[in-house]
């Protein structure tokens, strides 16, 4: 918006003159959404876990309030049990009730999504700014470390360091991190090299725009598509690995409301008794239909913004 | 020339890698107790009695960097410590569960190449059309799947529904047992291999049962991959200049899309297949803890739940090393391929 333009009669004429545009792309935005069955999908799933996560205190209410995501035991039998009045999706080994972890699981897939995802993209945007902005030795220096910690499989790293760390959740989320950032930086550096060159940065300079001014100002603008593009499906890719982490138990103590736990739970349970073999089945698919909904919305909803928000793409 | 000079520097460009993922190692290694890491250091668990000995004659209570060189010279002398999980030495473990793993790799990968390239392309030709969204679907859903749930749902159908159809494990009791008899001459110790080599098809064919659902579980992700890539640059490729003019001399459609876009469409999978690589060394630790084989994934999972150190500072060591070798392989396969890389 251009600033100098406020007259002292006509802000509020002014203000709807210069946010037009931005409504037509907008409007132009959801219409596309609006288009593509599949994310629509996407965007409806997310919403609805949303929701769920928001609404846990209601749809399952917590039976240690102090600590709502121990997940409450139903006696101490081992065998789990079917789905019945009192517990919608049955229970599973050790009588923890499905449906409580899966409620309230919504909020730990949430919570490592957008701490892992979040911290990595400022991670990732502060040294990949600061590396494709200067270049030179700084630029080398971090561009040698991305190189050595993406020549690590993400997951034996994570592994690696959630063993040396100690078997926790906050300890994987930490371990995602430390897995996470180089990628991130390496393409928003690749992003800014290319806009560094371009006329209206060197036209800043000119005026004499700090680095800082025209880091965040011209240079980041023109370059995040890429990145919150990358950002949706990894809050996807992170919560998997975070629940294979916590399938193999690394992660999140016995009983914590955690998706990837619950299917743990399940692997004793994989073929019922004789005549009746799959007796168990809500052990193992009811918590593993969340993690893959959950995953599907946010891939969905990458694929969406990279069709809506790029736009290189967007008027095809 | 150009070519010469930019495999050197590719291959140069190696060695801080090397030195930063053993800056890396190391700094996990550090991160435990002097105690817990006498044992990267040991080869044999009788010398775990006197374990203040061991601190004291590895220099465990030295400064870092005395440490880190210490530690350096123990691993290029092949000294990586003793695995409790395997009960052997991390180097010996490291080969004898490495077949298993071989196993699985060689029949998954043409399998998620050879697949992936099929429905991307059928999916390209077909754009829009029905096929082409059932395709993609597919593929986002199976990048989706989470690998262990899925092996699991395979295991409980095959394994549980159909009565001991696919079990998990790598050999039935009979075949073991065959297999660790004297008649049975272990050329590789891959079994399939090893069955085919003696001539014994009841064990060959064991083996390939029981190999049939961890292959499905390793491939269903990485073939949406490359599905996913495959479709896109087969669109790119189609709508060239060089398709029309293909089209226009009169080839008929199965040639366009056979000789004149697939080949150049295929190149990108060239490019992933260094991080196809990745997925599969994750999906090996995933899948074969679900299907309890006895590889090196199986091994790593069951080190990192049990705390022992020298076997996942092994499985990071051993994964950095097969991983950027691929990826030399895979760059300089590349600069072979598309020649505008290594003049670019």
């Amino acid at each position: 918006m251009n600033f100098f333009s406020l007259s002292s009669k006509g802000k509020w004429e002014d203000l709807k003159k210069a946010t037009r545009p931005r409504l037509k792309e907008l409007k132009f935005s959801f219409n596309r959404i609006r288009k593509s069955p599949l994310s629509l999908v996407g965007f409806s799933l997310i919403i609805l876990f949303a929701l769920i996560a928001l609404m846990a205190p209601y749809l399952a209410p917590p039976k240690y309030p102090h600590n709502p995501y121990q997940i409450p035991r139903y006696g101490y039998s081992a065998t789990p049990k079917p789905p019945s009045q009192t517990n919608f999706f049955g229970t599973t080994e050790g009588q923890y009730d499905i449906y409580y972890g899966v409620v309230w699981g919504t909020r730990t897939a949430f919570r490592i999504g957008f701490m892992v995802v979040g911290t990595i993209l400022l991670i990732g945007i502060i040294l990949g700014s600061i590396s494709g902005y200067y270049g030179g030795v700084v630029d080398e220096i971090i561009m040698r470390v991305v190189d050595t910690f993406m020549s690590l499989p993400t997951l034996i790293l994570a592994m690696a360091l959630v063993t040396a760390l100690g078997h926790s959740l906050d300890n994987v989320m930490k371990a995602l991190i430390i897995v996470g950032w180089p990628a991130y930086a390496r393409l928003i550096r690749g992003d800014i090299l290319s806009v560094r060159e371009e006329q209206y940065v060197e036209a800043a300079r000119a005026v004499g725009c700090s680095d800082f001014f025209i880091i965040t100002k011209h240079v980041l603008p023109n370059a995040i598509y890429p990145l919150l593009i990358m950002a949706s499906l990894d809050i996807g890719a992170m919560v998997l690995t975070a629940a294979a982490l916590s399938f193999l138990g690394l992660g999140a103590p016995v009983g914590y409301a955690d998706w990837g736990q619950m299917i743990s739970f399940a692997r004793n349970w994989i073929v019922g008794p004789p005549g009746n073999p799959l007796a168990y089945w809500y052990t193992v698919a009811i918590p593993g239909l969340f993690i893959l909904l959950f995953v599907l919305g946010w891939n969905l909803l990458g694929d969406a913004f990279r069709d809506i928000l790029d736009p290189k793409l967007r008027r095809r | 020339m150009e070519v010469r000079a930019y495999i050197i520097r590719r291959v140069l460009l190696i060695i801080p890698v090397l030195v930063g993922v053993s800056l890396i190692v190391f700094a996990i290694l550090a991160l435990f107790s002097p105690e817990q890491r006498a044992a990267a250091f040991i080869t044999d668990i009788r010398q775990l009695r006197d374990i203040r000995g061991v601190i004291r004659s590895h220099g465990l209570d030295a400064p870092v960097y005395v440490q880190y060189f210490n530690w350096l010279k123990e691993v290029f002398h092949g000294n990586l410590g003793w695995s409790k999980t395997a009960q052997r030495p991390v180097l010996t473990a490291f080969f004898y569960f490495l077949p298993n793993t071989v196993e699985l790799a060689l029949f998954s990968a043409p399998l998620v190449i050879l697949v992936g390239i099929w429905l991307g392309t059928i999916s390209a030709v077909h754009q829009g059309k029905l096929i082409d969204h059932l395709t993609r679907t597919g593929a986002i859903v199976g990048w989706s799947l989470p690998t262990f749930w899925f092996g699991l749902l395979l295991l409980m159908i095959f394994y549980g529904y159909f009565r001991g159809l696919l079990p998990p494990e790598a050999l039935g009791t009979q075949a073991g047992l065959l297999v660790r008899s004297e008649a049975f001459t272990r050329y590789t110790h891959i079994n399939t291999l090893d069955a085919l080599l003696n001539g014994n098809f009841f064990i060959f064919f064991d083996a390939l049962r029981h190999l049939i659902l961890p292959v499905i579980t390793l491939t269903v992700v990485q073939c949406a991959m490359v599905m996913r890539i495959m479709r896109s640059s087969m669109l790119e490729a189609l709508a060239k200049g060089y398709i029309a003019t293909a089209r226009a001399k009169g080839a008929d459609e199965k040639t366009v899309v056979r000789k004149h876009a697939r080949r150049n469409a295929m190149i990108p999978v060239i490019t992933v297949s260094g991080y196809l690589f990745a997925l599969l060394i994750q999906g090996v630790v995933i899948t074969e803890t679900i299907f309890n084989r006895k590889g090196l994934g199986w091994w790593w999972a069951r080190a990192a739940v049990n705390l022992d150190v020298p076997a996942v500072l092994g499985s990071v060591i051993f994964s950095a090393l097969i991983f950027v070798i691929t990826n030399l392989i895979v760059d300089l396969l590349y600069a072979y391929v598309d020649p505008r890389v290594r003049l670019g």
